[in-house]
């Protein structure tokens, strides 16, 4: 490798200093990019739960004048979009790139510097998403932005735009991140590390992975097409020119239902790891609960069409795809058992994130089951597009989704910070949120079914439906009580939270097997592994009657020289090409003039990222 | 026992508040899917008991299970060892696995057999309905009848009524939570449904898809009447609306020829006439961008089932329509004092 020609260009020079601000910029380390994850998703859950309680306050009473009907649209089209893409999603990336290279016995991720651009990308995708707001025009079609409503016809005020381009922008970042870790998972794996003896939140990485580089494709040809309506008046989705708006439902759920397992499996991945930790058992049935969780993968992509059970597909149709959806309920049902059966003869620890992990699993099962409900056309005939949907999905997505991974964030931020969270303000934390999600959405299954249709900014008080609202606003204050006590108890935690340790739960797999925070190396010697649990492995052996018992001597760690440890350098140039692609994506609402200085940015960035030296000072010869 | 029971009784007596709250503080309830009124709603109200009761048994079986094991199993202080590390157990990966299978497959069959039966109307003399949305107001047709009105719907007692559903513009939903469940309408596309009022009485019905700015606000009444009364309702829609006097008469001259000047949608209009967006039978122009506005003084709400219909609910709504019904496809105007009254003259006499 011609290493000596980096010296020659100044520019090309690989940046030395890991430290300050800066450092976050130029970073390819999977933890640091992990935590910058972990900190904007969590930022963007806030901005969604802003616009989540101001839905609420315009409901709490009939006839409300607090916003007006488009601000309210636009709250709501937000609010999901910012739920999905900003928040659950990113904050399972980060869990991804901090837990999945400690899990595998790895370094790094395959590709380091692939990784900081998916983060940049991100950061600049969930900005130009969110740009509509400050001209005054946020997309406001809603999530699902069925056409002809997003034609440049009806949504005059043109929000729209921002929803094709930002969208755009966060498939890259996921379609980037989700192929960095399949090949980390298959090809980084620590020696010994079968794909039978991962541990489940890897499997479940590896499977939403899969359904991301498959499924985002989808929705990027349906962006481009409703660009292409936009912006150059193509007619893909124009029902007066020839053109099909149920083509774009087609394209839209063909990636909404495996996006729903996206969301989901990276929780019920962290829910695997943490009932077995603090039950003190492996976890039960593994290879049943990996395959069902491969299962769901598949079957994700049979059952779209249960979103469009009133679209008018016809009886055929409407029967093929219950049944579908009826069937997947099966390995869904299969995990919670298992996860029962790894709690059956236990020894369960009530900690902050087991809690999250059985809450996990309680609202979990309501959402699941009122799922099942939506499965019967006939009867989904009447729910379709109801408050009873609204609390069906956020049983599934807050009750399950974001329980999952508060209980990763309690579960993981030990070994991220090397301080436990406070468990009083934990469990407060908990049940704040646990009482205030029953509190919000329980009532929605009954006004629901009472008839009150979601998206609507007004209602009449004749209809019945003033005392529940009432009530799911008041819900939705102890939610942000819940938010606040845990922002407060992360604050507090990180100054002074007391001292983890390597190893605070007692854990089974690897990441707990070295220090909490990490070294930049991670594992000063890549582990070997025997066993499924590989780190319980090295600390217990197993009597004749199943019972662990301790192994006095610990196997050492560390001891070994460790700066010979090779790490790939540090970069400017994913920030830069993250940088020009974003100037060239709001170039498309400015002038093309910007679009192309963001394209010139955006070569100058790859061509770097090409032809910048693998080390910071150019040695002779290299790793 | 019986002691046991005493002390229960507060529990029980607060788990009655919320049933007493939804029941009794409010007992209108009119877009209740609960109260089918028809045999398509009560088909998917019997498949929906089905389910739910199932659900019901499942939840309390398997969160039974997982509370009774975190009660169980807690973490004791005085525990000696550790648990013993168990695996997994085949006998029961299959059986968990085979009795969801089960219970899923006693609840597809009353599914598919209650999609085919919501399909299609039975066989037998029906009504022919053509519903066609538009932002924000529905056009009912019945093409047998030779009659077209708007945003409330007269349907016959016991006969079941064949529908076809259009738009005009972007996907809405058409949905009488009593009567039937949604089916969207589709630009581009002809759907079709069926429903049946089995009792005389008004339903309310809705645009259950978010369809822009007034979504909250398409709404429409669907009167069910026995047979006579029926036919005397398409009688009077036939009927040409007869001659105006007095202040009527201006109102009638002011809505063919007077053209106003206003705003919509935060934009200038001029000249803009009545007669040139709305159709009133008889009159030398017919609009056809509003609702038909033949007899719109014998309907009971305006502005797509809005608000009732009055005297001093017409004046508001033609003062400021966009007050009433933000988004409205429909013009503020500058009218006059006095061309008000005339023209809510007019309207309230087009019975």
């Amino acid at each position: 490798m011609a290493v000596a020609s980096g010296r020659k260009y100044s520019v090309l020079r690989r940046p030395t200093v890991a430290t300050g601000w800066w450092g976050w910029f130029v970073t390819v380390d999977h933890k640091r990019i992990g935590i910058l994850y972990g900190i904007t998703s969590v930022l963007f859950f806030l901005l969604g739960g802003i616009e989540a309680i101001t839905l609420r306050l315009q409901l709490s009473n009939p006839e409300n004048a607090l916003v007006s009907p488009d601000v309210f649209s636009q709250l709501f089209t937000m609010h999901a979009l910012t739920m999905i893409f900003l928040a659950i999603m990113p904050l399972s990336v980060a869990f991804f790139n901090i837990v999945i290279p400690l899990q595998i016995g790895a370094r790094d991720v395959a590709f380091p510097r692939l990784n900081a651009l998916s983060y940049w990308v991100y950061l600049f995708g969930g900005l130009l998403l969110n740009a509509g707001w400050l001209v005054g025009r946020a997309p406001g079609s809603g999530w699902f932005a069925y056409s002809p409503l997003t034609s440049t016809a009806f949504d005059v005020a043109g929000g729209m735009d921002f929803y094709v381009l930002g969208l755009l922008m966060l498939g890259t970042s996921s379609m980037a991140g989700a192929f960095n870790f399949i090949v980390t998972i298959i090809n980084m794996r620590a020696p010994g590390m079968t794909l039978m003896r991962m541990p489940v939140f890897t499997w479940m990485t590896l499977v939403t992975s899969f359904l991301l580089v498959t499924a985002m494709p989808v929705i990027t040809v349906a962006l481009i097409e409703l660009g292409f309506d936009r912006f150059v008046g193509t007619n893909f989705f124009n029902p007066t020119m020839g053109g099909d708006p149920v083509l774009w439902q087609h394209l839209f759920w063909v990636f909404g239902h495996p996006e729903v397992y996206i969301l989901i499996l990276p929780a019920m991945g962290i829910v695997s790891e943490v009932l077995p930790t603090f039950s003190k058992k492996p976890l039960f049935g593994y290879p049943f609960i990996v395959l069902s969780g491969v299962f769901i993968g598949f079957m994700g992509w049979t059952v779209w069409s249960h979103h469009m059970f009133t679209v008018g597909l016809g009886p055929v149709a409407n029967a093929t795809f219950a049944v579908t959806t009826v069937l997947i309920a099966v390995p869904t049902g299969v995990k919670i058992f298992n996860w029962l059966g790894t709690l059956w003869r236990g020894s369960i620890e009530f900690n902050t994130a087991m809690l999250f992990a059985l809450g996990f699993v309680i609202l979990f099962i309501i959402g699941g089951l009122s799922g099942v409900t939506h499965a019967a056309v006939p009867a989904d005939a009447q729910q379709q597009d109801t408050y009873y949907i609204v609390a069906h999905l956020h049983y599934v997505l807050f009750g399950g989704s974001i329980f999952g991974l508060f209980a990763g964030i309690y579960y993981w931020f030990p070994k991220v910070t090397g301080r436990l969270m406070n468990e009083k303000l934990g469990k407060l934390n908990f049940w704040l949120l646990f009482i205030g999600m029953n509190l919000t959405f329980a009532p929605m299954h009954w006004v629901g079914l009472d008839g009150m249709p979601r998206r609507i900014y007004t209602y009449d008080s004749a209809m019945g439906w003033d005392f529940w609202n009432l009530f799911s606003t008041v819900g939705s204050w102890v939610i942000l009580l819940g938010v606040l006590v845990f922002l407060h108890n992360i604050m507090r935690s990180l100054r002074k939270g007391e001292v983890a340790g390597n190893d605070p739960w007692d854990g089974r797999t690897l990441e707990w097997s070295i220090p909490s925070p990490p070294p930049e190396y991670n594992f000063a010697e890549i582990p070997t592994v025997s066993e499924r649990d590989a780190f319980w492995s090295e600390k217990y052996v197993e009597n004749e009657d199943g019972i662990p018992i301790p192994i006095k001597k610990r196997p050492s760690s560390g001891g070994k020289d460790t700066n010979d440890i090779h790490m790939p350098g540090l970069s400017y140039f994913p920030f830069v090409t993250a940088l020009g692609m974003a100037i060239c994506f709001f170039g498309v609402l400015i002038h093309i003039s910007v679009i192309v200085i963001g394209l010139v940015v955006m070569l100058f960035g790859i061509y770097g990222w090409a032809f910048e030296p693998a080390d910071p000072e150019p040695e002779s010869g290299s790793h | 026992m019986l002691h046991n029971l005493t002390k229960l009784r507060p529990v029980l007596l607060l788990l009655l508040v919320p049933v007493l709250l939804t029941t009794a503080c409010f007992p209108s309830h009119p877009q209740s899917t609960f109260e089918a009124a028809g045999p398509v709603a009560e088909a998917q109200l019997k498949l929906f008991y089905i389910i739910f009761w199932a659900a019901v048994f499942v939840f309390v079986v398997v969160n039974g299970a997982f509370i009774y094991a975190f009660i169980k199993y807690r973490r004791r202080a005085n525990e000696a060892h550790l648990p013993k590390q168990t695996h997994g157990h085949t006998v029961l990966e299959i059986t968990w696995t085979i009795a969801p299978m089960i219970i899923l497959a006693i609840i597809t069959v009353p599914t598919i057999t209650t999609i085919f039966y919501t399909a299609e109307p039975p066989p037998g003399k029906t009504l022919e309905l053509k519903v066609i949305a538009h932002q924000w107001w529905w056009e009912f047709e019945y093409p047998d009848l030779g009659i077209t009105t708007a945003n409330e719907l007269h349907v016959p007692v016991g006969m079941a009524i064949d529908v076809s559903l259009e738009s005009k513009d972007v996907i809405h939903s058409f949905w009488i939570p009593k009567l039937a469940g949604k089916m969207d309408l589709v630009p581009g596309h002809i759907n079709t449904m069926w429903f049946q009022a089995d009792r005389a009485g008004e339903f309310y019905g809705l645009c259950a898809e978010f369809c822009g700015t007034a979504h909250a606000q398409m709404r429409f009444m669907v009167h069910a009447e026995k047979q006579s009364d029926f036919d005397a309702w398409v009688e009077s829609i036939k009927a040409t609306p007869g001659e105006m006097t007095g202040l009527a008469a201006k109102g009638k001259d002011l809505f063919v020829n007077k053209g106003f000047d206003g705003t919509l949608r935060g934009e200038k209009v001029t000249a803009q006439r009545c007669a040139f967006c709305h159709t009133v039978e008889g009159l030398p122009i017919r609009g056809a961008v509003g609702p038909v506005l033949t007899h719109v003084g014998g309907r009971e709400t305006i502005g797509a089932g809005i608000i009732d219909n009055s005297a001093g609910n017409l004046k508001a709504w033609l003062t400021n329509p966009d007050k009433m019904k933000p988004g409205v496809g429909m013009p503020t105007l500058s009218i006059a004092d006095d061309e008000l009254d005339a023209l809510v003259a007019y309207l309230e006499g087009l019975q």
